[in-house]
């Protein structure tokens, strides 16, 4: 009796027979050419930070010449943008997730004045005083990860915190003390390594430039071809799908952050470098810049799009349009409102590529 | 075949499954049992609990109390990692996809492959070229898609492609057990009939299958035994021979008192 029911049932579907076997292939219709941006940009997020980067390079060249096209300037650029391209990293880790860091400024001094003061205070061998900042950032990032993933906290909370608690202990722990940039050479020349420079035919490349360029590298790396890097992303884009999906979302979101200290606190090494003296004040715009950095460098506040070399194009173009407009003679006031509209631009795309969904 | 389930012994087995979510009882000291190589439909009013019941087996859920056996030994998921490594694969109601990712992405979700060799083991590189290629594999051996560009993000495709993905991911990995919660929910006509086709191939690799659907006609088309979940727990098992669509649902409803030998089997 079921079984002719079933066989009644299934009579609508006589019509299958002549069709074709292909499921879901798919359209491969000749698309206008807003879309077919549109769909390039969702597939190479870094696209519009790069497009963005080439023509202020260009824009600047023309109207300022060999005064901002020569090797000196751009690679001065390179040298001012070191600090927030690297921190810029450990926040784009972050946004990658879905979450956002507002401690990593307070972490990057903290690490920098652990290193100072280990060495100077306690009379520790300064590869030693090094390690112990290292740890000391990774530290302040691993609590954070695990306010989040475990106590389900959310991460502008937690952060927002910890960015208080970070620097209040910072000041505390420092007594507010400067360590000086000619006492450091003296005594611990490692704290101010990242500040040695190479010169080729004009171009000055800090230690913390080359630094820089191969820590992105090697994070552009690990988030596309590992295993971790692509639960990163799966974690911002639908943490329930991942964690269904067979991703362990709360180790990976404490190794996220914990990661993300050590590189605030190595961009702290970098900091002592660039400055000479390690200084419990530095450092205090370093959080809303490397925001800015991931926004203009195009990843997705949401979670789970953009890359991290565009937010490396995001740091560079803000170090373009600083230095740009100071050799012109601007207010600097200019800078800030031409940022400030990049960013709101950039949102704008992002929001628009989302919907290439269909 | 299907009829002398005594003789043999469940691969899967529940007993006494409770799963409050603060005042509600989504499972209510259900049972629960799946043979070797049998499709066992699982149908139920909405809200009935099915996919709470599927998710303590997939590790999704923890249960408040009860037990599962898996080939006779005791188990504790805590997460969906342990039961697939396990064997056990599932299709969520959800599909538990992440849509800025690609297809290849997707389906080696937590089981990534890596080059053979010094930049697998040192450099943990992925095997792109081998994931897309197994991807594309599974997905036409299934005759499930025909694939164009497997690196095209799961957001770009259509609801009943996505959830071609999802059902092509369970079968293609599933190796004690494979799971479907509503697998042709989004899908038209045609891509209905390759779900169940493909679900019989699943059968026929050996594999037992649970599948929850509210689709009468397909649960009566490949069903061995047919579970009927009722306000938490296992009201009645029955075989689609001896029952009608009408009667099944009857049952499910309540409507009907379930027959006397249906409750053991
Ligand atoms: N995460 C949760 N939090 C709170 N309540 C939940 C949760 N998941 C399920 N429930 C409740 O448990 C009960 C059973 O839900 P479940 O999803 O298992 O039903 P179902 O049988 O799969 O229904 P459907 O046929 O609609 O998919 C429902 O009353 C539901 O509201
Ligand atoms: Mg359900």
């Amino acid at each position: 009796m079921a079984d002719a029911q079933t066989a009644k049932d299934r009579d609508f579907e006589k019509g299958l027979d002549g069709s074709s076997t292909g499921v879901a292939s798919f359209d491969t219709h000749s698309r206008s050419l807003l879309d077919q941006i549109q769909h390039t940009l969702h597939s190479h997020p870094a696209g519009v930070p790069l497009i963005v980067l080439l023509a202020s390079v260009a824009g600047f060249g023309i109207i300022l010449g060999s005064k901002f096209f020569s090797p000196f300037a751009l690679t001065l650029i390179l040298q001012q943008v070191a600090i927030v391209g690297i921190v810029g990293m450990a926040q784009s880790l972050v946004v990658l997730t879905a979450g956002i860091d507002l401690s990593v400024g307070a972490i990057m001094v903290l690490s920098s004045t652990v290193m100072g003061h280990f060495t100077f205070r306690y009379g520790l061998p300064a590869g030693f005083a090094v390690m112990c900042g290292l740890g000391c950032g990774a530290f302040c990032g691993f609590i954070n990860g695990t306010l989040v993933s475990r106590m389900k906290l959310p991460p502008f909370i937690v952060t927002l915190g910890m960015w208080q608690i970070v620097l209040a202990t910072n000041f505390l722990y420092s007594a507010n003390e400067t360590i000086r940039s000619q006492d450091i050479s003296e005594q611990a020349p490692l704290l101010q390594f990242f500040g040695e420079k190479i010169n080729i035919g004009g171009a000055v490349f800090t230690y913390g430039v080359i630094g820089m360029i191969l820590l992105v590298l090697l994070l552009q790396y690990v988030l596309n071809h590992t295993s971790w890097g692509r639960h990163v992303y799966a974690i911002g884009d639908d943490p329930e799908a991942a964690e269904l999906s067979g991703v362990r979302v709360r180790r990976t979101l404490i190794s996220v952050y914990s990661l993300g200290g050590l590189i605030c606190a190595f961009a702290g090494w970098v900091l002592i470098g660039r400055l000479g003296s390690v200084s419990p004040t530095a450092g205090q715009f370093t959080n809303i810049e490397s925001i800015t950095a991931v926004v203009i460098g195009g990843i997705s506040l949401f979670g789970g799009r953009g890359s991290i070399l565009g937010m490396m194009f995001g740091a560079l173009i803000v170090g373009v349009f600083s230095l740009g407009l100071r050799l012109i003679g601007t207010d600097p006031q200019w800078t800030y409102l031409l940022i400030g509209l990049l960013i709101i631009f950039a949102v704008a795309i992002d929001q628009w590529i989302r919907k290439v969904a269909s | 075949m299907t009829r002398d389930t005594s003789k043999r012994e469940p691969i899967l087995t529940a007993r006494g499954l409770v799963k409050r979510y603060g005042r509600v009882v989504a499972l209510d000291h259900t049972d629960f049992d799946l043979y070797p190589g049998e499709i066992l439909a699982v149908i139920g009013d909405n809200g009935a609990g099915k996919s709470t019941l599927i998710k303590t087996i997939s590790g999704a859920v923890v249960p408040d109390e009860g037990e599962i056996r898996l080939e006779g030994s005791p188990i504790h998921f805590t997460s969906p990692m342990d039961a697939r490594e396990a064997g056990i694969e599932t299709v969520y109601q959800n599909l538990a996809l992440s849509p800025a990712l690609s297809i290849a992405d997707n389906m080696f979700m937590g089981r990534e492959i890596r080059v053979p060799g010094f930049f697998g083991k040192y450099f943990r590189k992925l095997d792109r070229k081998a994931m897309e290629r197994i991807s594309r594999e599974k997905l036409n051996d299934l005759g499930l898609l025909t694939i164009q560009n497997i690196n095209q993000a799961v957001e770009t495709l259509s609801g009943g492609q996505r959830q071609g993905i999802a059902v092509a991911r369970a079968a293609a990995f599933g190796s004690k057990v494979v799971i479907m919660d509503e697998p042709t929910a989004a899908l038209g006509v045609k891509e209905s009939r390759r779900v169940l086709e493909l679900i019989k191939d699943v059968k026929a690799r050996g594999l037992p299958i649970v599948l929850i659907s509210h689709n009468m006609p397909h649960v009566f088309e490949v069903a061995d035994r047919i579970h009927i979940h009722r306000l938490g727990r296992r009201h009645a098992v029955i075989d689609p021979k001896d029952f009608s669509m009408s009667d099944a649902v009857a049952i499910m409803t309540g409507a009907m008192e379930p027959p006397e030998n249906a409750q053991a089997a």
